[in-house]
């Protein structure tokens, strides 16, 4: 992928941009200016070296909500009123868009580890909050595609449409992995980390979901 | 046959992968498990178990639940023996966890959990993070591992798009990006198809690291040095391949 000017500027400012925008199209009350800002940030796309596919993308998962919410407003309120609303939502969803396929991970996770530093006299530790962050965006699509195998297993079993044969085995699977994450970090970090025992000796024990669920149920 | 453990029938390597500089107690290099026993709850999964390691590659077998996963994760700290004592090249796993990850990397059975970046170029960085490094060594780093691995056209690919082989060649990179002096893989091969097992077998085969190998994939140790044979939480063999995985195979039987 070729590196546009968007690409390049510092992940910082463009989180700060996307925060004054966000704030700034909540203030337009005029429809056509909102479509407008709407056109300009799908324009910033290729501005950016991303196709129309990356564009739309970006919206195709909401397009069922936003058509729902269009009628709604239209109905209830008025079109121009529908109008604005949905070209509001899928400016922001644009703008956020743009952002992220714009700036590597890396980047974004050091800016708000950055952006929290002032906080570490409160307790917050900007390290750890980061690193969740970036857990959540790498595991999402983890889980989901656990989701769809826990799907089939249990379609292929005739319980296909069990919301509960479907949530429990995945909780078990998740639960299981976390603890296996948990000590994949400390293996590959634990050297720079500064809680990493010293002096103190750890024991634990392994993590057993299938126990801890037992124990929720009594 | 049951062998003792044995001294250095090996020198040790650092290859391209390098040492890390990390001011070493002047012990014998080597991991060293003293009397090492072990409980989950009830289940005694280690029983008194002492070997020293010293050789290049060195495999690990044994049925399941027979207590070899247990001993991997205590050879580079992330678990400490209830009773017993592990050192690497004379650092107690108990009080010295920094220098003992240093040391050794740790390879799981699943990629999947052992990637935490989305994309592949930043996870391998993961492994830097808190190093005092610039950010020119950093990615200069990054680079080598990626292309030693043949994953650089990869490293803005997101990981769980990657494929079986892909993945744990990631993890592995990940790990080696810290340039530790032991490896230890845990079941390395289970999730892969033979193709993907082959290649993550000459991989470890050329690695400059030592390398202690938990599997249940015969032919991919049988040209290492030495393989210890577990059962109920002991070690019943440890000898050579061709002695140790007869050994193994006729109890399995």
């Amino acid at each position: 992928m070729s590196r546009s000017i968007l690409h390049r500027l510092p992940a910082g400012l463009k989180l700060t941009a996307l925060a004054a925008a966000g704030s700034a199209v909540i203030w337009v009350s005029d429809w056509r200016v909102m479509v407008d800002l709407l056109l300009l940030v799908a324009l910033a796309f290729p501005v950016a070296r991303l196709g129309r596919g990356a564009l739309v993308q970006q919206l195709r998962p909401l397009l069922p909500m936003l058509v729902v919410l269009f009628l709604a407003q239209g109905l209830m309120a008025s079109w121009t009123e529908a109008a604005l609303v949905i070209a509001r939502i899928a400016t922001l969803v644009l703008m956020a868009g743009l952002v992220t396929l714009t700036t590597r991970t890396e980047d974004l996770i050091a800016t708000v580890e950055r952006l929290l530093t002032p906080l570490a006299p409160l307790g917050v530790n900007p390290g750890k909050v980061s690193l969740a962050f970036s857990l959540a965006l790498r595991f999402l699509p983890v889980i989901a595609e656990e989701a769809e195998r826990v799907h089939e297993a249990q379609s292929a079993r005739g319980l296909g449409n069990s919301p509960l044969a479907l949530a429990l085995p995945l909780i078990v699977r998740v639960l299981k992995s976390a603890e296996d994450i948990a000590d994949a970090i400390e293996a590959r970090s634990g050297h720079d980390d500064p809680d990493c025992p010293q002096e103190k000796p750890q024991r634990r024990a392994r993590f057993n979901p299938l126990a801890a669920l037992k124990t929720v149920k009594e | 046959m049951i062998r003792s453990s044995v001294g250095h029938m090996f020198p040790r390597l650092h290859g391209a992968a390098g040492s890390v500089s990390v001011p070493s107690l002047p012990a014998a290099p080597g991991i060293e498990i003293a009397e090492v026993s072990h409980r989950f709850g009830d289940t005694e999964v280690l029983r008194n178990v002492s070997v020293t390691l010293t050789e290049r590659r060195i495999a690990i077998v044994g049925a399941n639940g027979s207590g070899k996963s247990t001993f991997s994760r205590l050879l580079n700290g992330l678990l400490v023996p209830e009773r017993g004592r592990v050192t690497v090249d004379g650092h107690d796993t108990a009080n010295a966890a920094k220098a003992v990850r240093r040391k050794v990397g740790f390879v799981f059975q699943n990629p999947d959990n052992q990637i935490v970046f989305p994309t592949v170029a930043e996870d391998v960085a993961f492994g830097l993070k808190g190093q005092k490094l610039s950010a020119d060594e950093r990615a200069e780093r990054v680079e080598e591992i990626l292309a030693r691995y043949g994953l650089e056209h990869l490293r803005d690919r997101p990981a769980h798009k990657l494929s079986g082989g892909q993945k744990q060649l990631l993890a592995l990179a990940g790990v080696l990006i810290t340039r530790p002096d032991y490896v230890v893989f845990d079941e390395p091969t289970t999730l892969l198809d033979l193709r993907n097992a082959r290649m993550v077998g000459q991989v470890i085969n050329t690695l400059a690291q030592t390398a202690i190998v938990v599997t249940h994939d015969l032919p991919l140790i049988e040209a290492f040095d030495r393989v210890l044979v577990f059962d109920q939480g002991r070690i019943i063999a440890d000898d050579v391949p061709s002695k140790a995985l007869s050994e193994y195979v006729r109890r399995m039987q």
